[in-house]
């Protein structure tokens, strides 16, 4: 816990590092000519505020006054934590290229059969009705459309006959 | 009587059949989303904000109210049957509530929680009417100074009154209102903060993006720990009879009650305040109050019925100063907010005197939100019982892939799929680190209000910092800021001192 502590303070000093990095792209500085700030001085002063905390929690940490004890993790958590974030990640890389209509239905298997330990009968209506209902709400009722990738061919005879 | 004809407009956009139909079903939606261990207001709200698209703004805002109040009234009904609090603001709830069913009077502890939460729903709508009008019409004399000034003063009540690690929390309203600032400068529009010179951050981060994250995945992520044993419900039976003994059980309660309302209104009026410490503090006092206060904890009924009147009447509480004022009072309230910025209507002052139609059907259908809520809370009460046996990783597939959807459907980037997810894992991690996730949300809503009023201050004054204090609303909004900036500095300087005084007592 004390080290998962310290490594996101680590983090977030950073992160603020980078974002100083960005905001000096513009003036930082008071702006004479209008007065008042330059576009820059939001996002940088913040950014430094942002730092001096963090390094506040890390001092605060190292000299051993943070009041924290046991696991950040325990390990069975752990996995099960990465392994439905991979999934996600692999779900949202899938869509623009097979689609959203084959990413999401799979995801949906991986997570009701193999991650939740469900029956092929829940995991196979629940994994058909998502999409159905998703197409029906998204695409015909608010013309909003998915991604398809690859399988857009398929969808035409269903724009043809919706749309 | 300006009042009573403007709510009878309102009366009549709110009872249109398409309104009343929104409204039935927004509070039945809620009422499952509450109901849902893990699952509140403000993650029910976040993952159907992309979806009101189908319906026009004055409708969708309806809608979320209605899932905004249904979730309040849900959060009990997992609290009693769970003995798990549905939502954190339910959380005083299962404290009376959880001995209750333990006892066989799980239905009792139901009808108390629904009768409760209508009653500190209706006076707390009244409240919010009496109120409203007048507020905004302070606030009309409102520049960009107090504007500026009472952001300020929402984001230092996290500060001086949040409770959480004063560090953690101003490191998430910098980090809030820093990611407020990507994409074009307010002022001059040039481009700023475009990481990794991604198109897709030109158009800055959107609310919802963060929102879905934090809100959708970040939960479903920290619930697979918290729910990796299914939990035992507690079977409900519902007679007439108890419904009827429900009630004038809850009768004998209404000082308590009228305690919970006006505590919960002007708690959750407060941003770093809300529904959960408004509940707590009603409960604490309902106990003190009480005459045998020692029954509390081991199934009062009046241990059920406090809390959950505040927690409503703080939900109607916290919409105050978000559609007055145009500062959420809670994290759901900051999303109302953000959707309505979407659909073009500008919460504030101004809304009150441009689109009264709006405000004033919005107004009137908490009214009918909070009739409807208590009958299909009560109908449904079977359904529910059914719905809390459902494993937890069905709904959190469901979950999962309506954020995805959600996330894309209203930019229809793909970035910002990526942007939810990366948002989703990072709130985890903070949030398990014990990082506030609410003044992040605040700070991301606000950061531009609050980065333009302050600029276009300073250009109308010339560069004059003291333009803030020389004008006496806002000079008083940040004195107050002030003081509770200054808070936990003198909290920590008398433990210091304190600590002090007890290692030099043995020397004496």
């Amino acid at each position: 816990m004390l080290m998962a502590d310290r490594l996101i303070a680590a983090s977030i000093m950073a992160l603020s590092l980078y974002f100083m990095w960005h905001a000096i792209e513009l003036p930082i500085g008071w702006n004479g000519m209008t007065g008042g700030p330059g576009g820059g001085a939001f996002p940088f002063w913040l950014s430094v505020v942002m730092f001096l905390c963090a390094a506040g929690i890390l001092i605060r940490s190292l000299r051993g006054k943070s009041n924290y004890s046991g696991n950040f993790f325990d390990p069975e958590t752990l996995a099960s934590v990465v392994s439905v974030a991979i999934a996600l990640i692999v779900t949202i890389g899938l869509i623009p290229w097979v689609g959203a209509y084959v990413a999401l239905p799979l995801f949906m298997v991986w997570y009701l059969k193999i991650f939740g330990k469900h029956g092929w009968t829940l995991t196979a209506i629940l994994s058909t009705a998502t999409p159905v209902f998703l197409f029906f709400f998204f695409e015909v009722t608010l013309k909003i459309l998915l991604p398809k990738g690859m399988t857009e061919p398929f969808f035409l005879p269903l724009y043809a006959r919706f749309f | 009587m300006e009042l009573l004809s403007h709510l009878a407009d309102g009366f009549a956009t709110s009872l249109s059949p398409l309104n009343l139909l929104i409204v039935i079903l927004g509070v039945t939606a809620g009422l499952f989303i509450g109901a849902m261990p893990g699952l509140g207001s403000v993650n029910g709200v976040a993952i159907v904000l992309p979806m009101t698209f189908i319906v026009p703004p004055s409708s969708a805002i309806i809608l979320l109210a209605a899932i905004y109040y249904g979730a309040m009234y849900g959060g009990a009904i997992s609290s009693i049957l769970l003995g798990i609090p549905g939502a954190s603001t339910a959380v005083a709830t299962t404290f009376d509530g959880r001995p209750m069913a333990q006892q066989g009077k799980a239905g009792l502890a139901l009808i108390a929680a629904a009768t409760a939460s209508f009653v500190g729903g209706t006076i707390s709508v009244v409240l919010f009417t009496l109120f409203a009008a007048p507020l905004a019409d302070v606030a009309l004399a409102f520049g960009p100074a107090e504007e500026f000034a009472l952001v300020l003063l929402a984001f230092t009540t996290f500060v001086g009154l949040g409770g959480d690690d004063v560090l953690k929390t101003i490191i998430m309203i910098c980090l809030g209102l820093a990611l407020s600032t990507v994409g074009l400068d307010l002022i001059s529009g040039q481009p700023r903060l475009i990481f990794f010179d991604e198109p897709g951050f030109f158009s800055g981060i959107s609310f919802l993006v963060l929102a879905i994250g934090i809100y959708g995945i970040g939960e479903v992520l920290y619930t697979i720990e918290t729910s990796k044993s299914a939990p035992t419900v507690t079977p409900a039976k519902l007679t007439f009879a108890d419904l009827w003994l429900g009630l004038k059980e809850v009768n004998k309660l209404w000082k308590t009650l009228t305690f919970g309302s006006f505590i919960g209104f002007f708690v959750g009026m407060l941003p770093a305040a809300g529904a959960t410490p408004a509940a707590l503090m009603s409960y604490g006092l309902s106990k003190i109050m009480s005459k045998e206060p020692e029954t509390f904890g081991k199934g009062n009924i009046e241990g059920v019925a406090s809390p959950e009147t505040a927690n409503n009447a703080a939900s109607t509480g916290s919409l105050l100063p978000m559609l007055t004022l145009g500062i959420p009072g809670s994290p759901t309230t900051a999303l109302l907010l953000g959707g309505m910025v979407m659909w073009g209507l500008v919460p504030g002052p101004m809304l009150f005197i441009e689109q009264p139609d709006f405000v004033w059907g919005l107004i009137s259908s908490l009214y009918t939100a909070n009739l409807a809520a208590v009958l299909v809370n009560l109908a449904l009460i079977p359904l529910f019982v059914w719905a809390l046996r459902m494993p937890f990783t069905v709904l959190c597939s469901i979950v999962l892939v309506l954020c995805i959807v959600g996330g894309y459907a209203p930019s229809q980037k793909i970035h910002d799929v990526w942007l939810i997810a990366g948002f989703g894992v990072a709130g985890y991690l903070l949030r398990k680190a014990d990082y506030p996730m609410a003044p992040l949300v605040l700070a991301l809503v606000l950061g531009p209000l609050m980065e333009k009023s302050f600029r276009q201050t300073l250009i109308a004054e010339q560069g004059n910092v003291l333009a803030f204090v020389e004008r006496p609303l806002s000079a008083t909004f940040i004195a107050i800021s002030l003081v509770f900036f200054l808070l936990p500095l003198l909290k920590y300087a008398k433990k210091s001192s304190r600590a002090r005084g007890a290692s030099n007592e043995p020397a004496k």
